[in-house]
Formats: C-alpha cells, sequence, structure tokens
C-alpha cells in the first residue's frame, strides 16, 4: 500500500521534475552466484542468476530535491520479487533543518558488517548472494527530520510502517530450523510503525553520536503453538528498544571506532520467554589504518551479552541450541588497490570465538572502462549448525557481477 | 615573526609596483621633459629586485605555497582529471573542489569534494581537514549505502583518486618536511624563475629530492622534477597554463607525469573562483549527505 502510494506521489511529482535541473542515469547488471560445495534445498545449484536494470532520476528546484531509483530485475530461479522502488523520496532544505519524505536507506553506526547501531533493515541474503554492496541495505519508508542547530545535529525518522530486514530464502540456503516437520507456519508483522533518533556532533576532534530507538527486531523470532505437539509456528517481531552511543577519531596512525548500545528487549525484561531474544548490551571496538600506499587494514571486535542469561537457560527447552552468556567475535579486513585504483581486492573475514562462527568474503573488482565494471569473488561460511554463519555451511558460494553504468 | 616580516616585504613589493606605475602615469601625462620621473621611474624596479634576491629557499617555497594553494579566502572549481596511461589509454576523475582556508597561508584548511564521475562513485563526497603539522583528518561518504565513514588517512604521499598527484599534491606538503635552497635563476619559457631544490628530512617519503621551479613575479611553481630515492628522474610537473582569476593568477591546467612508468594525469580547473563566502557549516556531516546543488554544479 505505501509502496503504491509513494510511486504515486513520486508520480505526482514529475511535472516539478520537468522544470528542475534533472539528471537520469542508471545501469545495468548481471549477478551470477553458484554453489561451490552441495546444492540448494531445492536441488538448484545456483543461489543467484538474475539480471537487472536500474533507472535513476534526480531532480533539484531551489531547496527541493526528488530522487527517484527503481529496479528492474528478472530472476532466473523463479522468483519474481526482485523489481522495486529503491529509494524515492522528496527533500527539503532549509537553513538549519531539512526534511526527506518517502523511501529511503539510512545507515547509522560505524561497523563493518557489524551493526550496534544501524536499526534500519538490511537484506542478509544478499550479503550471502554475492550481490552488490548497495544490496545490503533496504530503504524504510519514513519522514526523516533533520536539526542542525549551533551546539549538536539531530535526526529524527519516524516510520508509519514497520520494515523487516530480509533473511535468506530457505529454498536456496539451508536454514536452521529446530522444528522441521511443522509445515503450518504463519508470520505477523508489527501493526506499528518505529522511530529513531540520533544526536551527533564533535568533541575534541572526535566524531561523537548518541541513538535511541522504539520499535521492533527486525528479523523475526518463531513461537510454537504447543511446545510437546506442535503444529504451527508463528514468525513474529518482538518489540524493542535501543540506547546507544559511539565515538569515532583519530588515534595514533590509525581511525579508532566504538560503539555501544543496549537492547532492551520489551517483551521479555524477565529473559524467561525462550522464544524472544533476551535484553543485551552489544559492544564493538574497530580500528584501521593504512599502513602503506593504496592499503586498508580493518580490525573489529565485537562482544555481546546476555542480561538475563540465568532466567534465559531456565526457559529454554531440552534440544534447543544454548547461547553463551557473552559471545566475542572479530573481523578483519583488507583492501588494496592497485592499477590506478581501478583493480580493487579486499577480503574481509569474521570468527566468532564463542560458537565458531566464521565467515570469509574474498573479493576482486576491477573498472574495465569507467562505465563497465565487474567483481568476482566468494563466501564461505562455517561454524555450528545452528550459528548465524555455521547454519549456511553448506552454502559457499562464488559469485560474479558485472555492471555496465550511464 | 619571520613570517610578519616576510609579508611586509611582500607588501612593500606591491607599494613599490603601485608607485612605479603611479609615476610612469604621471611622467606620460607630463610629457618627456619631466625625465627625472621617467629615471626615478625606471630604478624603483632595481630596488625591488636586490630585495627579491635576499628570498631564502624556504621564504621562497613557502610564498609559492602561498600563490599556489592558499589564495582567496575560499575556492571552488570543477576539476576533470585525464589518467592516461602509456598506451594513451584514459580514465576520467571529475569532481567539484571546494577550498576553505581557516586562517593565515600556511595554516589550517578545509576542502570538500563532490564527485560526478566515473559513474560507480557518482555522488559520492569526500572531506578533508588539512593540518599543515600533523596527519589529515578525512570523511568520506559512501552513497550505495548511504554511509559516512572516517578514513585513516596517515599517508600523503598516497595517489588522489588513482591519479599521478599525490594528497599533497593537491592540498601541499608540509614546508618543514624538507630542507628547500635556492639552487639557481632560470627561465621557463618566458618567465623568470627560481629553482629550489627541496630534500625531505626525513626518509619515508617516496622522493629523493627535488626542484620546483617557481615565478618571480607571482611564485606559482610553473615546473617541478621530482627524482627517486636513487637519484633517478621519477615525476614531472608542469603548470600549462596560467589564469587570471578575480586578479589572482591561478594554474588552470596542469599535468603531471611519472617518468619511469610513462603514465600520466592532465588536469583542467574548470570553472575557476575565489571568494565565494563558502560557510563553515558546509564542512559538515549533513552536506557530505546531502551536498547542497549551489556548491556543487
Amino acid at each position: 500500500m505505501l509502496r503504491t502510494s509513494t510511486l504515486f506521489a513520486a508520480l505526482l511529482l514529475v511535472p516539478l521534475a520537468a522544470s528542475a535541473e534533472a539528471t537520469l542515469s542508471g545501469f545495468i547488471q548481471q549477478n551470477t552466484a553458484f554453489n561451490t560445495a552441495g546444492q540448494n534445498p531445492d536441488g538448484r545449484h545456483y543461489k543467484w542468476l538474475e539480471e537487472r536494470a536500474q533507472l535513476k532520476l534526480d531532480a533539484t528546484e531551489g531547496d527541493w530535491r526528488l530522487l527517484a531509483k527503481g529496479d528492474l530485475a528478472y530472476d532466473h530461479l523463479g522468483r519474481q520479487d526482485g523489481s522495486e522502488l529503491r529509494e524515492g523520496y522528496l527533500d527539503y532544505a532549509g537553513s538549519n533543518w531539512d526534511l526527506r519524505l518517502g523511501r529511503q536507506v539510512i545507515t547509522w553506526g560505524l561497523g563493518d558488517l557489524v551493526f550496534v547501531n544501524d536499526f534500519f533493515p538490511k537484506d542478509h541474503e544478499a550479503l550471502f548472494a554475492g550481490r552488490p554492496l548497495e544490496y545490503l541495505k533496504r530503504g524504510v519508508d519514513a519522514v526523516k527530520l533533520g536539526a542542525y542547530p549551533e551546539f549538536a545535529s539531530f535526526d529524527l525518522v519516524l516510520a508509519p510502517n514497520f520494515r523487516e530486514s530480509r533473511t535468506p530464502d530457505a529454498d536456496r540456503f539451508r536454514l536452521y530450523d529446530p522444528m522441521p516437520t511443522v509445515a503450518n507456519r504463519e508470520t505477523v508483522k508489527p501493526k506499528e510503525g518505529d522511530v529513531a533518533l540520533r544526536a551527533y556532533r564533535d568533541i575534541a576532534g572526535y566524531d561523537a553520536a548518541l541513538y535511541l530507538y522504539r520499535g521492533f527486531q527486525r528479523t523475526p523470532s518463531m513461537r510454537p503453538d504447543n511446545m510437546t505437539a506442535t503444529t504451527k509456528i508463528t514468525y513474529f517481531y518482538p518489540k524493542l528498544s535501543i540506547y546507544g552511543a559511539s565515538l569515532s577519531g583519530r588515534a595514533g596512525e590509525g581511525v579508532l571506532s566504538l560503539e555501544a548500545a543496549y537492547y532492551d528487549s520489551r517483551e521479555d525484561r524477565a529473559g524467561d520467554d525462550f522464544a524472544v531474544p533476551n535484553s543485551q548490551t552489544r559492544l564493538l571496538a574497530g580500528y584501521q589504518i593504512q599502513p602503506v600506499e593504496d592499503v586498508s587494514l580493518g580490525f573489529q571486535y565485537y562482544a555481546e551479552t546476555m542480561h538475563d542469561y540465568d532466567a534465559y537457560l531456565a526457559a529454554l527447552p531440552a534440544g534447543f541450541p544454548v547461547d553463551k552468556r557473552w559471545s566475542h567475535a572479530v573481523t578483519a579486513r583488507l583492501t588494496q588497490l592497485f592499477l590506478h585504483q581501478t583493480l580493487r581486492f579486499s577480503a574481509y573475514a569474521s570468527y566468532n570465538a564463542s560458537n565458531g562462527d566464521r565467515f570469509v568474503n574474498p573479493e576482486l573488482r576491477y573498472s574495465f572502462t569507467d562505465k563497465i565494471w565487474g567483481a568476482v569473488g566468494a563466501n564461505f561460511f562455517g561454524g555450528k549448525s545452528w550459528g548465524q554463519f555455521g547454519q549456511l555451511s553448506r552454502d559457499d558460494n562464488m559469485y560474479l557481477q558485472t555492471r555496465y553504468e550511464f | 615573526m619571520k613570517t610578519k616580516f616576510a609579508s611586509f616585504r611582500l607588501s612593500a613589493k606591491c607599494l613599490l609596483k603601485a608607485l612605479q606605475r603611479r609615476l610612469m602615469r604621471e611622467a606620460r601625462y607630463a610629457g618627456t621633459k619631466h625625465w627625472l620621473i621617467w629615471i626615478i621611474a625606471a630604478l624603483l624596479p632595481l630596488a625591488f629586485t636586490s630585495q627579491a634576491q635576499a628570498f631564502s629557499g624556504e621564504e621562497v617555497m613557502k610564498k609559492s605555497q602561498a600563490a599556489f594553494l592558499y589564495p582567496g579566502k575560499d575556492f571552488k572549481a570543477r576539476v576533470v582529471m585525464k589518467l592516461i596511461n602509456k598506451d594513451g589509454q584514459e580514465r576520467v576523475r571529475e569532481m567539484t573542489m571546494l577550498r576553505k582556508n581557516m586562517g593565515e597561508a600556511g595554516g589550517d584548511q578545509k576542502y570538500f569534494m563532490y564527485f560526478f564521475q566515473p559513474s560507480d562513485v557518482k555522488d559520492m563526497t569526500f572531506m578533508i581537514n588539512k593540518y599543515p603539522a600533523r596527519d589529515d583528518d578525512r570523511w568520506m561518504f559512501i552513497p550505495a549505502i548511504n554511509m559516512v565513514k572516517r578514513i585513516a588517512a596517515q599517508d600523503k604521499r598516497s595517489s588522489f583518486v588513482g591519479s599521478d598527484f599525490t594528497y599533497e599534491d593537491v592540498s601541499g606538503r608540509d614546508i618543514e618536511d624538507d630542507t628547500h635552497a635556492v639552487e639557481r635563476e632560470e627561465k621557463v619559457g618566458e618567465r623568470d624563475c627560481y629553482v629550489v631544490k627541496s630534500t625531505p628530512k626525513g626518509a619515508d617519503s617516496d622522493f629523493g629530492y627535488k626542484f620546483t621551479w617557481v615565478d618571480k613575479a607571482n611564485f606559482l611553481p610553473l615546473k617541478e622534477e621530482q627524482y627517486d630515492r636513487k637519484g633517478a628522474r621519477y615525476k614531472q610537473f608542469s603548470a600549462d597554463e596560467i589564469a587570471d582569476v578575480k586578479g589572482i593568477p591561478t594554474a588552470v591546467k596542469r599535468t603531471m607525469k611519472n617518468l619511469q612508468t610513462g603514465h600520466r594525469t592532465e588536469v583542467a580547473y574548470l570553472k575557476t573562483d575565489y571568494g565565494l563566502g563558502i560557510e563553515d557549516s558546509l564542512f559538515s556531516e549533513r552536506f557530505l549527505r546531502q551536498p547542497p546543488r549551489k556548491w556543487i554544479d
């Protein structure tokens, strides 16, 4: 419904675009990802096989700006839901405030594929299926109000409808399922929207920010109707509030990033509902350096802890995997540029010391011309069968991306 | 104190020039019989020249930096860089570059860049807070995921957007990083130049030493030759076209050639302008994410 209305609003604004300074750009793209070990649950060998075209209209008139970015996609694996309005919004820029109305991608926080204060919907499947990085983020239909008084800057995001993150498709990825025999499943989405606030400013050369969120978990939890004789599983998005902070700036030769957040699981404050995530504290420390020309190294340490661990243990049904109270993970990324920065090698690796979860993503990307680039890469997963990456350990894949931009 | 003295001398030079022009004009109006005025006017440059020769290498480089990288309170240009390999294949990097001085010449500066080309970096913005005596602060906005990222930048000798120019070539190298000596005076085309030899004090630079031909009249670097640490010819810079922009001589065409690889970068500064009144607030996360059209066209 909202998508239609956004599209309709965008169409209404076409006359504005006609009188304004407007640019039209876009790309066509081929994207293939194939399994390197085993096959999909649906028997196929491809994680992704798709042609895609994007058109982007960007029009400015005085203090107004209209941006519409739409994708048309053809999926050879028979899932035709890839065509979408990626972004479509109207901007108004006042002197010390601004407004953005419509579908927009918002990214907060400092993490590299680790999210502490980035509350906005993501597409985890895009990351695991070797799609270009921009598809990691999903737009939200929201009003974003920016206020920039002298002492600090503020972003307030009001979304009337909740939008969830996209999790990998169970036909393409081998996802952990504690109750594989139950076929009757239903997903219930929140009826309300959510709200997020960020306040940020410079403090002694450091970028400091505070974050607040009131809404829901972006990935679903599952609740069986009956523990002993389950006939139906309901997926739902538990209520969640987040209170976070971040700081980044120069430290020694590199850039230090620190993030922390308290995840208040409002639907299970006692922590004794096994279906709802426990309240958590999440901590992230990152450091990035450039040891030599055209080489960048980034390291992250990430920890999360459950606040009502004893209640969690007591409530967990027999046979369900047990998470540890503390989870510690480290990540590393190497990026190196060659041939006047037209060839880029990057490798990302993450390892969770608490459950053995691991993920490696090497990628080589080359710009054949200023308009055509291609990338080849791989996703390797490992760990316990119920871990975030471990469950995908038979979903290792290699991918190709080719894009012509105009 | 030293810089104050130098700037006093610079203004004294301006006064002399103005006086000379005035005298010439008066002599013309008064007719040839006022030969005394003509003689005085003709002799004035001598006084000026003898003073100019007293510049040390460091003073010449300081003046050169002020003329090349600090003119105007602020500056804007549409920069088109052509990266050309030895086979003649071209890549184009196009951006709007905005610069604002936060104090005197040689002091802190802020840079804001918005990229038009190549297509895969279109709408990307880049902000540098440049401090002469320590490492820059740099931020990048990645439009694909709508993220602002602070980036590490301890190596000012690294390539700027893959070109033959380094960050230092674009925004300046600390005068104190090298020792400077005026080797000789020489013409580049029709222009009289000081030839300054600069040798890095530290051992971490990619070049061993370099010569800069600095125009004696406007202090723009017209030519630079870099030698590697083994003493072989390495890179060559030339200011190919100087234009007068609001009374400020500006190198609007420049080339940096890597003599060892045959790769070169040709740069054109289009729509160059000074004294636009760029607000401090432009250099902020708000405008990194949403660059104002009036500054980036």
